[in-house]
């Protein structure tokens, strides 16, 4: 089994080169423009405009600049390992913006996660169990409604609701649970629900779908006919039969929102990581969308390790063989 | 063309599939599939081939028509040398060769009619006999010309299996194998199904492999039977000889453990353990944990050759048996040898 | 089928269970009436569609109640288990009435080892600790003929080969000494030699502990080996019932002929197998009269209009539901006695 580790971290490795190769590339394909052109403020003269070129390192042709950064990468540079640069903007360390920046997106994904993992399976099992009821039809109805919606419309009614009208939440913006845990928790409050609303539905869904293909199989007769309780059946073998692909999802949900929760973190203003990268995506700021890119990636690798290996104890067939 | 009226001739062919052994293992494993197998098919008769799952009688059908490449050994068929054959040069070779296979349900394509169905071997080869023919081909085979236009689904599994049937006539084939094509069946539908190919065979002058793990249907069907054992021919003969009189013990234990409607006494071999695992083949004779026969010494340390014991009857045993049913002293000394000394008599899958 | 007192375990009187459905009301089983008492091996023979199994799930209360509609009497040792509330029934269902089912590979529970499964059953009646539960668990692995059972308890269904999943499936069943064991069909999915060990088995079992055993099949050959009663169903009716030998040695209703005749032998290769014609009807819309009329060749007048009752045709001879005349059915039942098989129809 550590054998099969070692190989998959080493996969991991090579997906992650990958990908900041393909990023970098599509950054210097790019045809918007000069990126000196933006930090050089008004009517900048062609001189202003070479010494940002050599400052950035913008003057030297790509191979050497990927070059320069996986050797950077690696080694670390002046603001410590891993070794990420410097932003054009500000000439801020991109390891430290990072870092500032995602706790926020952590702790957005932690609290969503947890909420919409309980909710949306414990809805798909009272929907399978009671198949075709009101409960079930209410339920579906819900779930529909949690896909449909458009985050960024759902996260602004809720603020006006819950924030403007009532005043029950905090508003937008992030205050660290270090400087208050109360000021945190009104001011996510409504991030988590909202974004934990459209994967709720999802995992509604798929946990129903699931637990009604697995109540048809015969094992589940088997256990009815020994006499075990209806509640034991659904839960100790309907459902842990059908966990698989939840737990696949869960994973690959949770990381893809590292770099991908944008939506939710803009209209909540919490300045997280998918913010940061798009923002300065647009700005052509490098650096920062490869530290961005690069964390995102290798948490996907990750999650996809990891969700392997529980597969392989959920399903001992799969362990086995 | 071929002088000594074989259709097909296998000669020590072999199969070993590489398998892992779960995800985290290192290892790969290698089952023994089909095992130095050496038969013929006489153009014209019906060979049944008859084992328990894992003897390899569907993986050597599927080699006799090259479905799958072989690991070792000759497959000829109407003379002609085809092991190596790529698909391209086995195609025309395809329309004298054809299957029907086990399970009516999966084996349609749901989302085709019956006619794209029975019509497919004609547009594959670039012929264009049409409507007509193909409704006519139905009708051979029992059904009505009108259902030409419907789907699998609206039919019951006998209706399906003989539009199988159909398929596998359009382009007049000299062989027809086929795999378990009752097995799925009700037993008044599988003599519908067994009536049909036998007159089938009379009218188009077909030779059969007949593939079933049932040994009651292959009384009725076949005219040499070969007895298939952890990928090897443990017997082979003229069918009425072996069911009469068989020469090796796995024959008489399968042929004693079929239920029977007769209320008269009969004794049987029951074998102990299960089938082990073509992974980890026992050495030498590959039936001798479980055989009442076995003798130390000889039946774990020399494998025994395939030899001709009766007229038309040859078995792979040391031991056979001289009569038939055995006799109760036979088998009170077979039941007593038996876990004596066999320490690796075990009804295991996977010690391997 | 013999004394009443304490060896009667059931009395099935007038079973109908029906299922509607968007096409329709599906009449699966249709007033179905036989008994069992101990030391009894009952054969229940059918082909698809003839409602043996559905039978047996309405007799354990595992058809789904809303769903379907069940009338008539299944009297347990007295009590109507159609009339039993689901908790009650639940204490029987797996204690004193236990079922053994077709594919093993399915019917266990892929992620489970199998100790844990059979020790699941087992604190599911009793209110015994893990420990004790897992040891009665290999215990009866043990008894069932599982070698190195106290290792093989840890092992997952898939590790087992077919014959050794059913085995533990008997196992399963057994935990409680239940009175009743259904078996479904438990050899069909099993190798011929596998198959007769898994018969001797149960029928170890049954004289071992005395119960009565229900045995579905849809293969003659296996109920004529095991079983000392038979009950042939087709279209969810009793078409004929009667001990064994009886049945065997003078069948009396056409479709055990049919059966009988379009069964190919072991023991003989016949000139011909004579199949039924047709095939089994929609039991959305069954045919009026006797159900098996559209496929009988010996319909005559009333066959397609009455329905005939399930009547003994002379007080010394089992029930049957055929209108033919007795002296027809002593004759065509001669041809197919089961000392004759194989002898050209």
């Amino acid at each position: 089994m550590t054998f099969y580790i070692a190989r998959r971290l080493l996969w991991t490795i090579v997906v992650v080169a990958c990908v900041l190769a393909i990023t970098f590339a599509v950054f210097y394909l790019m045809p918007a423009g000069d990126p000196a052109l933006r930090f050089a403020g008004k009517n900048p003269t062609d001189q202003e405009i070479a010494q940002i070129h050599h400052r950035l390192g913008l003057d030297k042709p790509w191979y050497v600049q990927f070059g320069k950064f996986s050797w950077r990468f690696f080694t670390g540079d002046k603001y410590g390992w891993p070794g990420l640069g410097y932003t054009y903007a500000s000439g801020t360390s991109v390891k430290s913006l990072i870092v500032a920046r995602a706790p926020r997106t952590l702790l957005l994904i932690a609290g969503a996660a947890t909420l919409w993992l309980v909710t949306g399976v414990a809805i798909g099992v009272i929907s399978a169990v009671k198949r075709r009821s009101a409960v079930d039809r209410l339920a579906m109805g819900f779930a529909l409604f949690g896909i449909s919606t458009p985050v960024f419309w759902l996260g602004l009614m809720a603020l006006y609701i819950f924030w403007r009208q009532l005043g029950w939440t905090g508003g937008s913006g992030y205050i660290s649970p270090s400087d208050s845990i109360t000021g945190f928790f009104s001011h996510m409050i409504l991030p988590w629900v909202v974004l934990a609303l459209l994967y709720a539905a999802f995992y509604a869904r798929m946990t129903r779908n699931n637990l009604l293909e697995t109540l048809g199989e015969d094992y589940i007769r088997t256990a009815r006919a020994k006499g075990l309780s209806e509640r034991r059946v659904i839960f100790k073998h309907g459902l842990r039969a059908s966990l698989t692909p939840i737990v696949t999802m869960f994973g690959l949900d949770i990381a893809l929102l590292v770099g991908g929760a944008v939506i939710t973190e803009s209209v909540f203003n919490l300045q997280g990581l998918g913010y940061l990268a798009i923002n300065d995506a647009l700005q052509q700021d490098l650096p920062v969308v490869l530290g961005v890119v690069l964390l995102a990636s290798v948490a996907v690798a990750l999650a996809n390790l990891v969700v392997d290996i529980l597969y392989a104890f959920i399903d001992p067939r799969v362990r086995y063989g | 063309m071929n002088a000594n009226g074989n259709l097909v001739e296998l000669d020590h062919l072999t199969k070993r599939f590489q398998v892992k052994q779960g995800v985290f293992a290192r290892g790969k494993a290698e089952v023994h599939a089909v095992e130095d197998v050496s038969l013929t098919v006489r153009r014209g008769e019906t060979l049944g081939i008859v084992g328990e799952s894992g003897c390899g009688k569907s993986t050597t059908a599927r080699l006799m028509l090259r479905l799958l490449d072989a690991t070792a050994g000759k497959v000829r068929f109407d003379g002609r040398d085809i092991t190596t054959l790529s698909q391209r040069q086995l195609r025309p070779l395809r329309r004298e060769m054809q299957m029907i296979f086990q399970d009516p349900y999966s084996s349609l394509n749901p989302r085709k009619t019956v006619g794209q169905i029975v019509g497919a071997p004609f547009v594959i080869h670039g012929q264009k006999k049409g409507k007509v023919r193909v409704q006519e081909l139905l009708e051979t085979v029992g059904l009505s010309p009108e259902h030409y236009n419907r789907y699998p689904h609206e039919f019951s599994g006998g209706q399906r299996q003989r539009i199988g049937v159909a398929r596998a006539l359009a382009l007049n084939p000299k062989l027809i194998v086929c795999d378990e094509p009752v097995s799925a069946l009700d037993v008044s539908i599988q003599a519908q199904i067994l009536n049909l190919l036998r007159t089938l065979q009379k009218d188009f002058d077909l030779t059969y492999v007949f593939i079933s793990h049932d040994l009651s249907v292959i009384r009725q069907i076949a005219d040499r039977i070969a007895v298939m054992y952890l990928g090897r021919v443990v017997e082979l003969g003229d069918s009425e000889s072996i069911y009469e009189h068989p020469k090796h013990p796995y024959t008489a234990a399968l042929l004693s453990a079929v239920p029977r409607a007769s209320t008269g006494g009969r004794e049987r071999i029951v074998l102990s353990g299960d089938v082990p695992s073509p992974v980890a083949p026992p050495p030498a004779c590959v039936f001798h944990p479980r055989c009442p026969r076995f003798h130390k010494g000889h039946c774990d340390v020399e494998a025994p050759e395939l030899r001709e014991l009766a007229p038309r009857q040859a078995a792979a045993c040391h031991y056979p048996l001289e009569r038939w049913p055995m006799t109760d002293e036979e088998i009170r000394q077979a039941e007593g040898a038996e876990r004596a000394d066999r320490p690796h008599l075990e009804g295991t899958v996977h010690e391997a | 089928m013999t004394d009443p007192g304490d060896r009667l375990l059931l009395d099935v009187r007038g079973l109908t269970v029906r299922f509607p459905t968007s096409d329709g009301v599906v009449q699966a089983v249709s007033d179905v009436s036989f008994s069992l008492s101990r030391g009894e091996t009952l054969g229940v023979v059918g082909e698809s569609g003839s409602g043996k199994s559905v039978s047996n799930l309405a007799i354990m209360g595992l058809l789904n109640r809303q769903r379907t509609a069940i009338a008539g009497e299944v009297l347990f040792r007295g009590r109507d288990l159609l009339t039993l509330p689901p908790d009650q029934l639940r204490h029987i269902r797996g204690k004193e009435i236990a079922m053994v089912f077709q594919d093993p590979f399915a019917c266990l529970h892929p992620m489970y080892r199998v100790g844990a499964q059979i020790a699941e059953a087992v604190r599911a009646h009793d209110d015994v600790g893990k420990d004790r539960a897992w040891a009665r668990a290999v215990e009866l692995l043990d008894h069932v003929g599982i070698p190195n059972a106290k290792s093989r308890a840890r092992d997952y269904p898939h590790q087992f080969s077919g014959g050794m999943r059913q085995r533990a499936m008997i196992a399963m069943a057994l935990v409680h000494n239940p009175s009743i064991l259904i078996c479904d069909e438990p050899t069909t999915a099993l190798d011929v030699t596998v198959q007769a060990q898994i018969l001797e088995l149960i029928e170890d079992v049954k004289r071992e502990f005395d119960i009565g055993v229900i045995l579905v099949t849809h293969d003659l050959g296996v109920v004529a080996e095991t079983a000392s009663s038979v009950m042939v169903m087709y279209a969810g009716r009793v078409m004929e019932y009667g001990p064994a030998r009886e049945i065997f040695a003078q069948p009396q209703h056409p479709y055990t002929w049919g059966l009988l005749d379009s069964m190919p032998s072991v023991e003989r290769r016949l000139a011909a197998l004579v199949p039924i014609d047709g095939s089994p009807p929609s039991l959305l819309a069954p045919p009026a009269g006797c159900p098996f009329h559209p496929r009988c060749r010996y319909r005559f007048e009333p066959c397609p209009t009455e329905r005939p009752d399930l009547v003994a045709p002379v007080p010394e001879a089992h029930p049957d539901a055929c209108h033919l005349p007795w002296d027809d059915k002593l004759r065509e039942g001669a041809k197919r006695s089961v000392d004759r098989v194989g002898e050209a129809a």
